[in-house]
């Protein structure tokens, strides 16, 4: 075990397999000997050559559309699409192609050797360009997993899994914690499932889920709670597609209601799916609606980040008023 | 007939063009210590465009020191400077015309000043604050006035190229005699839109300027690394356009190829590119740190071309100015963006009320519902969010 932020796992992550698989690749733009803007994959070209470990040109569409030739063709690339934010010129290339390369050639053809990482999320004065969480957009297309780690020790596991996964990941990394976030973790190769929810705390009262930088937020909340005599079960989704339904209907039929947290705008966003289906698999267990505590539906805004944010008040108001209802 | 545009050589054995057979000859008019090469042709300028220039100039490099200083001391969040690429700009924009359309990447801010943007309203948008033209939505240095036909920077690059070309469209159907001018950097012309926005400015006969900063670095990334090509020029020639490479140190040089490049979009609507060769001498960003991917030597090494004191030597050959004219307009400056600063600062952040606004032409009733919420959220927790909770 050693204490590591975020950054640290990550690039331990990948110093780990691509030492155990020759084929894998990781590139992007500044990844190369600068290490990232977050220096996420520092030291790897020092390691592995400039063959393996590259800056490639300006432009997200060249990356995915290169990565997917690539894993294509037998390889394992991890490519780095510098923020989440600028992911939207690789759109065509990753639902369109990475998404249905196996669908479309009846499985002669598939890029399930692809791994996309990108920092996403605010809450760092980044302004509306720096700050998006689009998980939404991903978790609609089928044929593509969306992989969120909330901590060091997650972002490690669960990106090894991600890699050595069969199919194409997103694997979004919330950046307001990449130093923020310090965990134990351990040095040796290890993975966490995919597709798994995890509960976090145990609860009676109602269930409370998030995903990345926003469990720590709702794990506030439900201090807030216990302070207010109210049992909260923390979820933790991990994998947002495909989700674990099981998991989450299991703690709902427990507890009767559940709120749920993320910091992409309301409408459209993913909790409106988890909703409809958690009050299709445990209507007749709900006590009170299922809550929603969101980003608000405008852009994310540079001066009033603080108010826009779904933040553990809000979350609290929300446990408060789904128990009362 | 449909395949007219092409050439008509023929060979009847397998031969290539040599990648190094385009040579690309670089515009340069003035030398390093004022003087102009002996055949070099001037472009138009005179005593009063001369100081204009020089102004922005110094404005520009104050303004960059002293907001670099801001950043440093926690008063702003971020921050980009022009530095060693105010030639690039301001030879540029000072070829145009003031209804010439702007539309920028963001490291730009001095074209802003040529067209007369306050010191006020850098401080404005760089403290988000009320005053703000953009109502402190987008990160500092996100500039854009509509009164000085500059648009609104936006931060995913090079989506203003393809707009370039819809806004030179526009120009030439409503039959104005202007262009649009698009800047981005080196790094910016690998994205898809680059090749999208020349190739429809190219096809449909747009009369706008393309212009590449080509300053060697985007982010930490060498141009080396960027495009294995002969630079961004021969993009422009491969799209059957008007080509010209420049030393961007050479506010002459920048001068006359954007005053003809003007000339030639708006007598043939044509588009032009222009690739201006030269050197990003600050950090990418206040984010960033340049040690870690290029050395001192190189950096220094380019210092030695700094395109203000070639200007200004030129300048005084001319009898145009002088080294005190210099240092009463670095003081002037200095004064002057310390007292907007002094301002910025205490004006108050936009209200909360702004949040739901312009995001469409009106709020629609769920933005206002999800507003009144958040207020009556905000009362009662007052202390959470102490820039809005007194002014509900
Ligand atoms: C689509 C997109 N991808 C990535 C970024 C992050 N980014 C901001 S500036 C920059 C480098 C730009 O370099 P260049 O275009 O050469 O301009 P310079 O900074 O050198 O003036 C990068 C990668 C972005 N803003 N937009």
């Amino acid at each position: 075990m050693a204490k590591m932020n975020m950054l640290q796992a990550i690039n331990q992550a990948l110093t780990l397999e691509m030492e155990r698989n020759d084929r894998m690749l990781v590139f992007g733009e500044d990844v190369g000997h600068f290490g990232g803007v977050f220096r996420a994959t520092s030291g790897l070209q020092d390691k592995f050559g400039k063959d393996r470990c590259f800056n490639t040109p300006l432009t997200e569409q060249g990356i995915a559309g290169f990565a997917n030739g690539l894993a294509s063709n037998g390889m394992t690339p991890v490519a780095e699409i510098q923020f989440a934010d600028y992911i939207f010129p690789a759109f065509d290339q990753i639902v369109n192609e990475a998404a249905k390369f196996r669908f479309r050639s009846g499985n002669q053809f598939n890029v399930g050797g692809l791994t996309i990482r990108t920092p996403y999320g605010g809450g760092i004065a980044g302004g509306h360009y720096h700050s998006q969480s689009p998980e939404a957009y991903f978790t609609q297309v089928a044929g593509l997993k969306v992989v969120v780690p909330r901590n060091a020790y997650q972002a490690k596991g669960l990106l090894l899994a991600s890699i050595r996964d069969n199919n194409p990941v997103v694997f979004f990394e919330p950046k307001r914690l990449y130093r923020a976030s310090v965990n134990d973790v351990p040095e040796e190769d290890y993975e966490i499932p995919l597709g798994q929810a995890e509960v976090i705390q145990d609860g009676t009262d109602v269930t409370v889920l998030a995903w990345g930088a926003q469990v720590e937020v709702v794990q506030k909340a439900c201090d807030m709670a216990k302070e207010a005599g109210i049992s909260c079960e923390l979820i933790d989704l991990r994998t947002l597609a495909p989700w674990d339904v099981e998991a989450v209907a299991k703690s709902v039929i427990k507890t009767g209601r559940l709120v749920i947290n993320h910091e992409a705008p309301l409408t459209g966003g993913f909790a409106g799916e988890i909703a409809a289906t958690i009050q299709q698999e445990c209507f007749l267990y709900l006590e009170s609606p299922i809550m929603r505590v969101c980003g608000l539906d405008t852009p994310y805004p540079l001066v009033h980040e603080k108010e826009y944010m779904p933040d553990a008040f809000k979350t609290f108001e929300a446990i408060k008023a789904s128990v009362n209802y | 007939m449909s395949q007219s545009n092409f050439s008509e050589a023929v060979i009847h054995r397998a031969t290539f063009i040599e990648r190094d057979s385009l040579t690309i000859p670089i515009l340069k008019i003035l030398q390093a210590d004022g003087t102009t090469y002996e055949d070099a042709v001037l472009p138009q300028i005179d005593q009063q465009l001369s100081q204009r220039i020089f102004d922005a100039c110094i404005f520009t490099r104050v303004l960059d020191e002293r907001m670099l200083a801001a950043q440093r001391q926690g008063r702003i969040s971020f921050y980009m400077t022009c530095t060693g690429e105010e030639a690039a700009v301001l030879g540029s924009v000072a070829a145009l015309d003031d209804g010439d359309v702007i539309l920028a990447q963001y490291r730009e801010h001095a074209a802003l000043r040529y067209r007369g943007f306050s010191t006020q309203q850098y401080m404005d948008q760089l403290f988000s604050n009320e005053q703000d033209l953009g109502k402190g939505r987008q990160m500092p240095i996100h500039y854009g006035i509509n009164a000085l036909n500059f648009q609104t920077i936006s931060s995913p690059l090079a989506t203003q190229i393809p707009q370039a070309s819809g806004v030179g469209y526009s120009l030439k159907l409503q039959q104005k005699p202007n262009v649009a001018i698009c800047y981005f950097g080196e790094g910016a012309a690998s994205e898809g839109d680059f090749h999208a926005g020349l190739n429809m400015a190219s096809v449909h006969k747009v009369p706008v300027i393309f212009f590449c900063r080509n300053n060697g670095y985007a982010i930490s990334t060498p141009t080396e690394e960027q495009y294995a090509g002969n630079g961004i020029a021969s993009r422009g020639l491969g799209y059957g356009m008007h080509t010209i490479r420049v030393d961007g140190n050479d506010m002459l040089a920048v001068l006359a190829a954007t005053q003809q490049a003007r000339a030639y979009a708006v007598k043939h609507s044509a588009p032009v590119l222009i690739e201006a060769m030269t050197y990003r001498l600050g950090a990418h960003s206040s984010s960033d740190d340049p040690s870690g991917y290029r050395s001192k030597d190189e950096e220094a090494k380019w210092q030695q071309h700094d395109p203000v004191k070639r200007f200004k030597l030129w300048l005084i050959k001319e009898g145009w100015t002088t080294e005190a004219d210099e240092q009463a307009l670095y003081s002037k400056y200095r004064d002057e963006v310390l007292a907007a600063v002094k301002v910025a600062e205490k004006v108050p952040s936009p209200k909360i009320d702004l949040l739901i606004e312009d995001v469409y032409d009106q709020p629609p009733p769920r933005l206002k519902q999800q507003l009144e919420e958040l207020k009556q959220h905000i009362a009662k927790y007052p202390k959470a969010y102490p820039k809005t909770a007194g002014r509900l």
